[in-house]
């Protein structure tokens, strides 16, 4: 609608020029050149260890972009992410056991109870801020594992087991390499679908919301809606998650989804990069697979794994691969004197922004005349 | 028809009470100053007709419709746009992506490339720095920023809070003039504003508010030449 504004001609005023690496990041292709990666790996390596990993990595990546949208788009800070990957793991289990049912005719059941906890969850969290919600949301997450916990129906602590695997137009994809090639398919398009839901209207709306509430408000985006959206949407890829997580193991148990587990999602996100779905889906991977190539350490490799991140967020806090590729290094350089001329209206030193709160960045200093009649 | 009229409001924030029956009306056309000092209920003012603040009695009108219980949305789509003080930009998007904000709840195609085509030729600072991150412009560049953003959803009355606040004399001039070659394409100002030298130049009314209500009201030139406003406002 809006998006038909001319930057390819402008040049761009600020940063450092796009080097190789990140005119690489910049590249269309790459989401392909994931996706060939993702495919060809069983070529490389297939023995039943190295499918279970990579299908643990692959399913990680959809929670990652999940949570991304309400985290990396949308700023809620939400520390109850598991909760509905649990919802959906527990769906697709009782209804397929109860009802001896594929485990993919339990896709709507799944959505519907993941809008239904979005909608139960949300509702009354979001009308809270920062802080406040990522603390209600840890709430929410333990209160869902502990119903769990403690439930007939879910089976208590030892959960369900005997989940029936995918079966695809009489094609039987349980085993390991098949189940494999079904989840990367899947994820792949929910990924596609959570890149595309981020540059939407509604995914706009989300940055508005993520940058300052108060003025997406004041500019008339309906704040509360725009924020269950992300959390909707959220839930749904979680739900996705879940299943194919309980089609994966065939057994699910409160255990599988207590707080580290939405900790590791949420480390995904920001070290890859909060807003970017590539960095995420790297930050995804990496976080999956870093315990496991740090295996032969043995109980050192969780040390390892700990410093990793410690350094990764003191050397590159805004993750692998931000939302923006490009941000500012420094600030423009003022060439005219203070109190320039018209031409160069507002002649003080220019402070670089740094941080997203940095409203008003250029009022200090020179630019010292509140009430203008002291 | 009076573009935007408060007649008796009264806003209470928890126990505290911010306007005490404020009663404004600013017809089509003017720039109308309200001035008073900190706490006045200046703000709240503004922020109450944009319904981010809800007003516990009274009654708002804009362009002749109740507007007292509309929603933020609502207010926006009839064409009363607030640009809240502290500018409100955002830091991390470019100007560009700042202006398209402004064109969120504009429906019609093609809108909105027509109106930032227009405000990159009204304000050409932001033509060239489009694609500058918001965050790195200087306060003056971020106030005209921040009006540009508003002028992308047509509005029919803007209001600014502030739009003067931590800038030196020489650009508060500018971004004076710009409010008044907004005001003469035919776009209604409520301008709230603690420099009140600045705004009364420009202004064709004013109102002084104190305490959450108005205290006094004239033309530009009658309140910038009396006695209690120079004394309490202008510091002369």
């Amino acid at each position: 609608m809006s998006d038909n504004v001319d930057t390819s001609t402008a040049p761009r005023l600020i940063g450092k020029p796009a080097s190789a690496v990140s005119r690489l990041f910049e590249s269309k292709q790459l989401g392909w050149a994931a996706f060939a990666i993702a495919v060809v790996f069983p070529f490389v390596i297939a023995n039943n260890y190295a499918m279970n990993i990579a299908t643990t990595a692959v399913i990680f990546v959809l929670l990652a972009s999940g949570l991304n949208m309400v985290v990396g788009y949308c700023g809620l800070l939400d520390l109850g992410y598991i909760a509905f990957m649990a919802v959906g793991a527990y769906t697709a289990g009782i209804v397929s056991k109860a009802f001896e049912l594929p485990i993919l005719y339990t896709i709507p059941a799944v959505i519907i109870m993941c809008i239904l906890s979005g909608l139960v969850i949300g509702g009354p969290t979001l009308r809270l801020r920062s802080d406040y919600l990522a603390i209600v949301t840890l709430g929410f997450g333990e209160i869902i594992r502990l119903t769990a916990n403690n439930l007939d129906i879910t089976g208590g602590p030892s959960g369900i087991y005997g989940i029936p695997g995918i079966e695809l137009f009489g094609l039987d994809l349980s085993a390991p390499v098949s189940f494999y090639y079904f989840c990367v398919v899947v994820v792949a398009l929910l990924v596609l679908g959570s890149a595309r839901l981020g540059k939407s209207r509604l995914g706009r709306a989300w940055r508005f919301v993520r940058e300052d509430e108060d003025a997406a408000e004041a500019m008339g985006i309906h704040t509360y809606k725009v924020k269950l959206a992300a959390y909707i949407f959220g839930a749904v890829w979680g739900g996705f998650g879940g299943l194919l997580f309980a089609a994966h193991l065939s057994a699910i148990s409160p255990q599988s989804f207590v707080f580290l587990q939405s900790a590791l999602v949420l480390m995904a996100v920001v070290l890859g990069g909060m807003g970017n779905t590539r960095g995420v889906v790297v930050g995804a991977v990496v976080i999956s697979l870093m315990p496991e190539l740090l295996r032969d350490m043995g109980n050192l490799r969780y040390v390892i794994f700990g410093v990793v991140l410690v350094a990764m967020m003191v050397l590159r806090p805004q993750g692998f691969w931000p939302a923006r590729a490009y941000e500012p290094e420094r600030p423009v350089p003022d060439i005219d004197p203070p109190g320039g001329g018209p031409g160069k209206p507002d002649g003080g030193t220019r402070p670089a922004a740094r941080g997203r709160r940095n409203r008003g960045a250029g009022d200090a200093g020179a630019d010292s005349a509140k009430g203008g009649a002291a | 028809m009076s573009m935007l009229e408060f007649e008796n409001v009264e806003v209470f924030y928890g126990k505290i009470q911010a306007l005490r029956g404020m009663s404004i009306r600013v017809e089509e056309g003017e720039i109308v100053s309200l001035l008073g000092n900190n706490g006045a209920g200046k703000t709240t003012t503004l922020s109450t007709a944009s319904a981010i603040v809800k007003a516990n009695s009274g009654r708002i009108s804009f362009a002749g419709s109740d507007i007292t219980r509309a929603k933020p949305w609502d207010v926006v789509a009839g064409g009363l746009i607030h640009v809240p003080e502290g500018r409100r930009i955002f830091s991390t998007l470019t100007v560009a992506e700042n202006l398209q904000l402004g064109g969120y709840m504009v429906k019609e195609r093609g809108a909105v490339a027509k109106r930032m085509k227009e405000v990159y030729e009204m304000l050409p600072l932001l033509a060239e720095r489009r694609n500058q991150q918001g965050g790195t412009l200087s306060g003056g560049e971020q106030q005209m920023l921040a009006i540009g953003r508003a002028l992308i959803a047509g509005p029919r009355m803007l209001m600014l809070d502030e739009p003067s606040m931590g800038l030196a004399p020489l650009i508060v001039a500018q971004v004076m003039e710009v409010i008044k070659g907004v005001n003469a394409n035919g776009t209604t100002v409520l301008l709230v504003e603690q420099n009140a030298r600045a705004a009364l130049k420009i202004t064709s009314r004013g109102y002084v508010i104190e305490g959450g209500a108005t205290t006094m009201t004239g033309t530009g030139p009658e309140l910038l030449a009396d006695s209690r406003i120079v004394e309490a406002y202008l510091g002369a």
